[in-house]
């Protein structure tokens, strides 16, 4: 069991996230790639709290679970309400704050 | 080599390309479900019982089957247009994100030379998982668990309030509907009756089967818009064509004998 193994994995991972955030262009499939860098960053506290011995790594782990799932949900309610307006869920089409 | 984390690992790394490269939003929905159960496994392996089974019941049971849900509604052709609309967008966003890629290694190349390699070795959950979380989470953590209450009961309530949509023109009845369904027909020629059924073939009579036309063309609106747009629409069989095309002109004489069998001649 290595610890390095696992940040490098969690390195990866958050990277690949965060390159389909750029890159994607769908609202939805963006949505995923913020899951994705949430989930690298708890495999990091969980792979850290074992490294340590301690618990507290996994606490907050569950904390950022909690939070993605709320943000999900008003995510996705956000996305319905714009795509019932715009018939898109493409982000490019929502730019009525664009000068 | 450590099986335990390899396989897993391996699985995520592949369901994370998955999503940023496949075309169809369901397709990336569904790979970042294998992404979560692989997290999952991994958080077992990582002395967290409690986190790998929150793992699958809050992201591949529940956040996943939103996602999917939402993109029911908003729609199977909802992939991506190819065309760009910010000039040069795709380009900077691929730069953006190989330099992003070069940070976080560089970071990581830097830090693991430091980490001490191996995890500790000896078993944190002497005392059980569940109690020592529950423990930390109803002692030094309970503040913020109190708003997290609170977090989600106002991800509840905003959700439905931009989910909700006031009615903006009465229900329609049915005389009204008939009514509007003739005058189109009456103004734009608007086929008023049913929609075409699908094909209906031998073999198969599935939604995507195309119904043809007496000389071997293709009903228009006999396969359902989304299959359409998604061009899951089931090719003619020549043969069938054939068929269609030489009974029209007489060729061919299907008879049925007594016992209601086609024979063809």
């Amino acid at each position: 069991m290595n610890l390095n193994n696992y940040i490098v994995l969690s390195g990866l991972l958050f990277s690949i996230g965060a390159v389909g955030v750029l890159v994607r262009r769908n609202a939805i499939v963006m949505f995923m790639s913020v899951e994705m860098m949430l989930n690298a960053a708890n495999l990091a506290f969980v792979a850290f709290a074992k490294n340590s011995g301690t618990y507290d790594g996994q606490v907050v782990a569950f904390f950022v679970m909690v939070v993605a799932a709320a943000e999900v949900v008003v995510g996705l309610a956000i996305i319905m309400a714009i795509f019932r307006s715009r018939r898109s869920a493409s982000i490019d089409e929502a730019n009525l704050l664009r000068l | 080599m450590d099986l335990v984390f390899w396989i897993p690992a391996t699985l995520a790394v592949a369901g994370a390309l998955g999503m940023v490269l496949s075309k169809r939003a369901v397709h990336s929905a569904l790979f970042v479900a294998l992404s979560m159960i692989n997290l999952a496994v991994l958080y077992l392996n990582l002395s967290a019982p409690f986190l790998g089974m929150v793992q699958i019941i809050v992201y591949t049971g529940a956040v996943m089957m939103l996602f999917l849900f939402v993109l029911m509604i908003v729609g199977v052709d909802a992939s991506d247009s190819l065309k760009e609309t910010i000039k040069g967008q795709r380009l900077a966003a691929t730069l953006i994100g190989g330099s992003f890629v070069a940070v976080i290694s560089s970071m990581l190349s830097s830090t693991i030379t430091t980490l001490q390699s191996d995890l500790a070795t000896e078993t944190i959950n002497a005392g059980g998982n569940v109690q020592a979380i529950a423990n930390l989470i109803f002692g030094r953590y309970v503040l913020a668990f109190e708003a997290t209450s609170a977090l989600l009961i106002t991800a509840a309530v905003g959700a439905m309030v931009l989910a909700h949509r006031e009615r903006a023109k009465p229900k329609l009845t049915q005389r009204e509907t008939s009514k509007k369904r003739f005058e189109d027909y009456a103004l734009a020629g608007k086929h008023p009756g049913p929609l075409p059924a699908t094909g209906v073939y031998a073999r198969h009579n599935a939604v995507d089967t195309p119904a043809l036309l007496p000389d071997g063309s293709i009903a228009p609106n006999s396969v359902p818009g989304p299959m359409q747009a998604r061009g899951s629409v089931r090719p003619v069989d020549e043969y069938d064509l054939q068929e269609v095309k030489d009974l029209s002109k007489g060729e061919l004489v299907i008879e049925l004998d007594h016992e209601g069998d086609h024979e063809s001649k």
